[in-house]
């Protein structure tokens, strides 16, 4: 799957994991994520979000982190294969 | 003791909630000294403990997740690192929760100071069933490793002599280098020569410079920038590997760390440990109870609602005695100095200022409690997620909420709270905004004209009252924000740690250090003002006054025998003496000469005089009321007699008008005391005040019109 097509963190389902492709766009933000953990194939969970739907929280290297859509729109990420 | 040359400074670095603080306190106890980075808000913690023989001065540092120079927090801990090279770093990691503690850790690495590592929390590594090899990791890193339960203060003997250890071996430190990239290598070795080159080889962190020179960090390109030569070739470096990757050179670096990290922990616990353990599914528990779609926002509102009920009838009781003993405190003074100028100065100016302010400390400490609490059991993360999506509306981070509320109580705490927030430009935008949530000392001046003027509504417009407050502070939130700081919102990258019961002493200590710096900061600039202003008050001494009350007093005395009513007429002439003096003092005279400014508002002279003295404390205006009605020195907004007094001389609109303007002009002196602190700019102090009278004055001014044309 060709980074430019892959789907974001923000499309992901509550409860579904997906591994880190790259983060696109803007650099600060870009660059305090890579800090956090969110780097090429770092595996993530998405987990229950805030009363409007967002932010949402995040499973990432055994700790939770909270990111508003916008933000996990910049992740792309690949699904692994089933099984 | 002081002069002993076994003297090292450690600075105590980690993430934040990996337990520094808790174990900061534990070892140095209440012998802390708390201050500041210079030229930063960033609070610095410092703490002396004496360990065979050695003096070990503790500086706790910002936690932070990285060396960047992306916040004040971070800025601050590398300049202190590089500036004032400490002896050792004690690098403190939460050991449940290693491979992200580890990134602050692969930077600090590269700075080549002697450190020694921390595994605190490490009884709940071992509920995950975390077991680490920590003679492999010490060798892997070059540091002895210690193993700590910062909450009980476990493992505290080991790490002190760990620390002795580690210096009375040499004090050297193995430089580690994080493998890289060939190409990344080769250019980070071609930097660092240059660094050599041009800067000597006595320039401590050469290694550290070409990395960062590297990645094109602005604050260290700013630094060199004599150096154009080598600025040059490390910008022609970084744009090739760039332009070859197609990544940013901070992204490869990071991808490095991590790999490094994986490796380190592959080593030393064997598999990289990402499942949560125990604690996870406790959290778990507790968060889809607090964090639920339907009841997160209304378990919020009432866990707040509890702090302040409990602020404020809890902090009743010390209120009373405090105000209790200032009150016999001033009797004393009043019967032990000789009456006159240096007597009233005392009593009125100083003991009136500083114990009005001194009141609100109860206050302030029990909702600092309460905020220590949210935010060490791991809650204030969680109440943040919750609102962002409200806050982001008006452009602010969820965390600006807490601070917000907090006006409701009372601005000074709440803007010492604003250091929560991150961002700079958001924090300015909170603190500037704050003083328009309408904080309790204003409830007195509501409750008096509300009472006279609403008196069948009076609850509903004190309501209305916050909520113009509430309103106001959003739209200036929003025009600030497309103004004067315009730019991205910061993002809502926010950790959620587990929740964790915080020890008492942990929570005693953090209210403690609030006390000392609300007493001692707010202090000086209040003392000031309060002798200011009543200097104003209190001169010109002799007033050549219309009628001769002396001679009034003297002939009431003498004709009048029936001692009750002989008191009464003196009590009433010495008021209307105090309120003829009060009008022709200089306060008085400036009453009168601004009081045209108020003439579109409606507001007499009184009112105008009442504004001005409610500058030190809102509250005061009412007491100010009391002594231009002539009804007597000790009033509250209670009293009837100056309610009946008062209720002739405005029409409902204005009295409306006047709590508008109350609310909303002129952040009181504590709360300027507070800005100016934590602004450390008498510019946006001053344009603090400046934006608030404008608002103020023009949302009068709208209620006037407005209601005149609907009335
Ligand atoms: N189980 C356990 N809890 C701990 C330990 N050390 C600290 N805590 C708890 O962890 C929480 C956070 O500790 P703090 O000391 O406030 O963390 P910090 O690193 O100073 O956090 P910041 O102030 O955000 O930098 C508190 O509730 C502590 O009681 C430990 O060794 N084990």
């Amino acid at each position: 799957m060709s980074a430019l097509s892959a789907p974001t963190l923000a499309q992901m389902q509550r409860g579904q994991v997906a591994l880190v492709v790259r983060i696109t766009g803007d650099n600060r933000l870009k660059l305090r994520l890579a800090e956090m953990g969110f780097v090429r194939g770092a595996e993530v969970r998405v987990e229950q979000a805030a009363p409007f739907g967002n932010p949402r929280i995040y499973t990432i290297r055994g700790y939770r982190i909270s990111l508003r859509n916008e933000e996990a729109e910049q992740i792309l990420v690949a699904v692994p294969e089933e099984g | 003791m002081a002069t002993t040359p076994k003297a090292l400074t450690i600075a105590i670095a980690g993430n934040p909630n990996c337990g520094k603080t808790t174990l900061f306190n534990h070892l140095t106890g209440a012998r802390q000294r708390v201050g500041n980075f210079s030229g930063v808000t960033v609070t610095r913690k410092e703490g002396v403990v004496h360990h065979k023989g050695w003096k070990l001065t503790f500086v706790d540092l910002p936690g932070t997740y990285s060396l960047s120079s992306q916040t004040p927090d971070e800025l601050v801990c590398r300049e202190y690192i590089h500036n004032e090279r400490p002896d050792i770093i004690l690098n403190v990691l939460d050991a449940g929760n290693l491979e992200r503690n580890l990134f602050l850790t692969t930077q600090l690495i590269e700075m080549d100071v002697p450190r020694v590592y921390v595994f605190n929390m490490i009884d709940e590594a071992q509920a995950k069933g975390i077991q680490i090899d920590t003679a492999r990791f010490a060798e892997l890193l070059d540091g002895p490793v210690v193993e700590t339960v910062g909450r009980v203060g476990k493992g505290l003997d080991q790490l002190l002599d760990a620390i002795v250890g580690r210096c009375e071996s040499g004090c050297v430190q193995r430089h580690i280098a994080i493998p890289l990239e060939s190409h990344l290598r080769d250019a980070v070795e071609q930097i660092h020569a240059g660094v050599l080159e041009q800067l000597g080889a006595h320039e401590p962190n050469h290694r550290w410079l070409a990395i960062k020179l590297l990645e094109g960090d602005k604050v260290i390109i700013k630094q060199l920038s004599a150096h154009a030569k080598l600025l040059a070739q490390a910008k022609l470096l970084r744009d090739e590997l760039e332009s070859t990757y197609d990544e940013e050179i901070g992204i490869l670096l990071a991808d490095a760390r991590y790999g490094f990290i994986f490796g380190l922990i592959r080593e030393t616990v064997g598999e990289v440990h990402r499942h949560e353990g125990p604690r996870a599914s406790v959290t778990d528990t507790i968060d889809a109870l607090l964090l639920n779609r339907v009841l997160g926002l209304p378990i919020l509102l009432g866990l707040l609602w509890l702090m302040f009920q409990g602020t404020f009838t809890l902090g009743a009781y010390p209120m009373e005695w405090i105000d209790a003993g200032v009150g016999a405190l001033g009797d004393w003074l009043q019967a032990t100095l000789t009456p006159g100028l240096v007597r009233d100065l005392v009593i009125e100016g100083v003991l009136g200022g500083l114990g009005g302010i001194v009141i609100f400390l109860p206050n302030i400490l029990l909702l600092f409690l309460f905020i220590a609490f949210f935010e060490t059991t791991g809650y204030l993360a969680r109440a943040a997620f919750l609102v962002d999506r409200l806050m982001h509306g008006i452009g602010l981070h969820g965390k600006a909420f807490i601070p917000l509320l907090m006006g409701f109580g009372c601005n000074v705490p709440a803007i010492m709270a604003t250091r929560t927030i991150e961002n700079p430009r958001d924090r300015l935008v909170t603190i500037l905004i704050n003083p328009f949530m309408s904080c309790s000392a204003r409830l007195p001046v509501y409750v008096l004209i509300a009472g006279i003027f609403f008196a069948d509504m009076a609850g509903t417009v004190v309501f209305l009252m916050h909520l113009i407050g509430v309103l106001v502070s959003m739209g200036a939130a929003l025009l600030l924000k497309r103004t004067l700081f315009q730019g991205e919102a910061d993002a809502f990258v926010l950790e959620l740690p587990p929740y964790r019961l915080p020890t008492l002493r942990s929570l005693m200590l953090h209210m403690w250090e609030r006390a000392v710096q609300f007493l001692k900061k707010m202090g000086g600039i209040i003392l000031v003002g309060s002798i200011l202003i009543w200097f104003l008050q209190a001169f010109p001494r002799d007033v050549q006054l219309d009628t001769d009350y002396a001679a009034a007093i003297a002939q009431v005395e003498a004709q009048v025998s029936e001692p009750a009513q002989r008191d009464a007429q003196v009590a009433e002439l010495e008021r209307q003496r105090d309120a003829d003096l009060q009008q022709a003092r200089y306060l008085g005279r400036l009453g009168q000469a601004v009081q045209p400014v108020f003439e579109p508002l409606g507001f007499d002279w009184r009112a105008t005089i009442a504004l001005l003295t409610g500058f030190v404390a809102k509250e005061v205006v009412v007491s100010t009321f009391g002594v231009l009605y002539r009804v007597g020195g000790e009033v509250d907004e209670e009293d009837a007699s100056l309610r009946a007094a008062m209720s002739g001389a405005m029409s409902p609109l204005v009295a409306f008008a006047f709590m508008v303007y109350t609310l909303l002009y002129m952040p009181c002196l504590a709360t300027i005391a507070a800005i100016r602190r934590e602004t450390l700019s008498w510019g946006w102090t001053f344009f603090s005040m400046g934006f608030s009278l404008g608002i103020a004055w023009v949302l009068a001014f709208l209620v006037i019109k407005v209601g005149g044309w609907l009335l």
